[in-house]
């Protein structure tokens, strides 16, 4: 109650900030418009219909790229960790292109794909994969041997060990990584939306892009906070649950 | 089938070591682990190796197991040789190895679900049986960082002696507990082997723990690795750790274990920091 109280007067205060510099005339309200203004834009986007439909589309992208990266990260990632030339091929590879920005493969992508779906799939799985692969890989080269031993004692080996006890024990990494893997998949994907136009279906960023291109700065902010929204959104419904799960069984709980 | 079933009076098994071997290449160079052990452990029969660390006594544990390989030498399980890690031997570590990612009722049926033509419902209740056995039945839902370290060891035994095996493995279960704890371990321990009679191989460097637990202890000297002495106890069971008669046996077994070990720093009349007596 009282963390709620603390947490409601905050982003009260910083509504209050923002409006007072716009009372106070510091800067152009073409730059800086007033909250009420900003809300009347997310409600008008709202009852028209087109910023559902373009956070429907952006979610969906999300989803399916994110998706894919995660289905091909994680069996790498447990490749990279139990095969010594996993590691130092694939293992390399993936090193190296995940400090790679992933707004860097868009040009590539774009030359490939031209202003397609594809486009936009493509860099949100480099963003997505090879975060997720070296999180697992980090993961199961972390595991303490003792897990595995005591289970081939219990008569677990092959394919048993790794997903009654390798991935199990990985978890906390593994979804740490899943978390990473998501913001990266989430920033890859802000970027090509607001590159890549694809008439029909737009996506957030791309409203956020017109918002720009129109001088529309309600529209900018508008987007800019329903992208936070999402975001936020996403950490507490497909991350949480996960991260309670693993302090209370880990003990690795702070409060 | 019925708990009775799941739950037979399994007959122990008679492990037999022929003439081992055993080296590792450390950082520190060549190591030899055990040189020419020999020594048979009769069905039922409960034997503690005792030495000082190093003397390749978990080493030998872990070649019955079938963790390791030998470098040479026979390992003998009921006429049928050791080739690798198998439900009829289970191990206890030092370090207790439950799985963090399931509560204490998982990690108890972890070996039961390896075990075939048991039923979901059989295997429930041979794990709350043994659950019961070591007091933890009202735990079976515990995270395992939950419970203190002699309740993590207690359920890592009804872990191991869940899949009823023919041998248990201990290798120094209760190095890592407070006195008191270790001492209700020793009477919970052997009362459960009255209960389900296994044989057992328990490694440890506490003579006083060994002569409490073993019929008999066998002594390990280091560099190489290899077997001195072996010591039957007479004492009848159950035993108290703290009687006379098992201190009078210890102080003896000690007496022994020191004259293999050289002393590390040499005490001579010349050593001016040396205290008047030892």
């Amino acid at each position: 109650m009282k963390r709620t109280i603390v947490a409601l007067f905050f982003f009260t205060a910083l509504i209050g900030l923002w409006q007072g510099l716009v009372s106070a005339r510091l800067y152009s309200p073409v730059l800086v418009p007033p909250p009420a203004s900003v809300a009347e834009y997310i409600l008008d986007a709202l009852a028209d219909g087109s910023l559902l439909s373009a956070s429907w589309v952006t979610c969906k992208r999300l989803f399916i790229g994110y998706l894919i990266g995660c289905v091909i990260g994680l069996p790498l990632g447990l490749a990279t960790a139990r095969s010594k030339y996993m590691s130092d091929t694939v293992g390399v590879l993936a090193l190296g292109l995940q400090t790679l920005p992933s707004v860097c493969w868009l040009p590539l992508s774009l030359l490939w794909f031209q202003q397609s779906e594809g486009t936009i799939l493509f860099v949100v799985i480099m963003g997505t994969l090879w975060s997720v692969l070296i999180a697992v890989d980090n993961g199961v080269k972390n595991l303490p041997p003792i897990y595995t031993r005591a289970a081939r004692t219990m008569g677990s080996k092959g394919l048993h060990t790794l997903v009654k006890v390798v991935l199990p024990a990985s978890l906390p990494y593994v979804v740490s990584g899943m978390k990473q893997g998501w913001a990266f998949a989430w920033r890859s994907l802000m970027a090509a939306e607001i590159y890549v136009t694809i008439l029909g279906s737009e996506g957030l960023g791309h409203i956020l892009h017109f918002g720009r291109e129109l001088s529309a700065m309600d529209q900018v902010i508008g987007v800019m906070l329903v992208i936070v929204l999402i975001g936020l959104l996403a950490d507490k419904l497909l991350f949480s649950p996960w991260e309670n799960f693993l302090h209370s069984r880990w003990g690795t709980a702070r409060n | 089938m019925s708990i009775t079933q799941a739950l037979p009076p399994i007959q122990p098994a008679k492990l037999e070591v022929k003439s081992l071997s055993k080296s590792f290449t450390t950082r520190r160079g060549w190591l030899q682990a055990l040189e020419n052990v020999s020594l048979t452990v009769n069905e039922g029969e409960f034997v503690c190796l005792v030495g000082p660390s190093g003397c390749g006594k978990s080493t030998l544990l872990n070649l019955v197991a079938g963790l390791d390989t030998p470098d040479s030498g026979e390992l003998i399980s009921d006429g049928q040789p050791i080739t690798g890690t198998g439900r009829e031997r289970m191990v206890m570590f030092q370090e207790h190895a439950l799985f963090p990612w399931l509560d204490v009722m998982g990690n108890v049926l972890f070996g039961l679900h390896l075990k075939p033509n048991l039923t979901k419902n059989d295997r429930l209740e041979v794990a709350r049986y043994y659950l019961h056995l070591v007091g933890l039945e009202r735990f079976a839902h515990a995270n395992v960082h939950e419970l203190s370290g002699g309740m993590k060891q207690r359920v890592a035994l009804a872990r191991a002696l869940a899949p009823n095996p023919r041998v248990l493995l201990m290798d120094e279960p209760f190095a890592a507990l407070d006195a008191m704890t270790r001492e209700q371990l020793y009477d919970d321990l052997q009362l459960i082997w009255e209960k389900r009679k296994k044989t057992i191989i328990f490694v440890t460097h506490n003579v006083r723990e060994a002569v409490c637990l073993g019929d008999r202890v066998i002594l390990f000297s280091p560099n190489p690795g290899r077997i001195r002495e072996e010591f039957k106890i007479p004492l009848p069971r159950p035993r108290d750790i703290n009687s006379v008669e098992l201190a009078t046996i210890a102080t003896e077994i000690t007496r022994q274990l020191k004259s293999y070990t050289q002393p590390a720093i040499p005490a001579g009349p010349s050593d001016p920091a040396a205290p008047a007596a030892a």
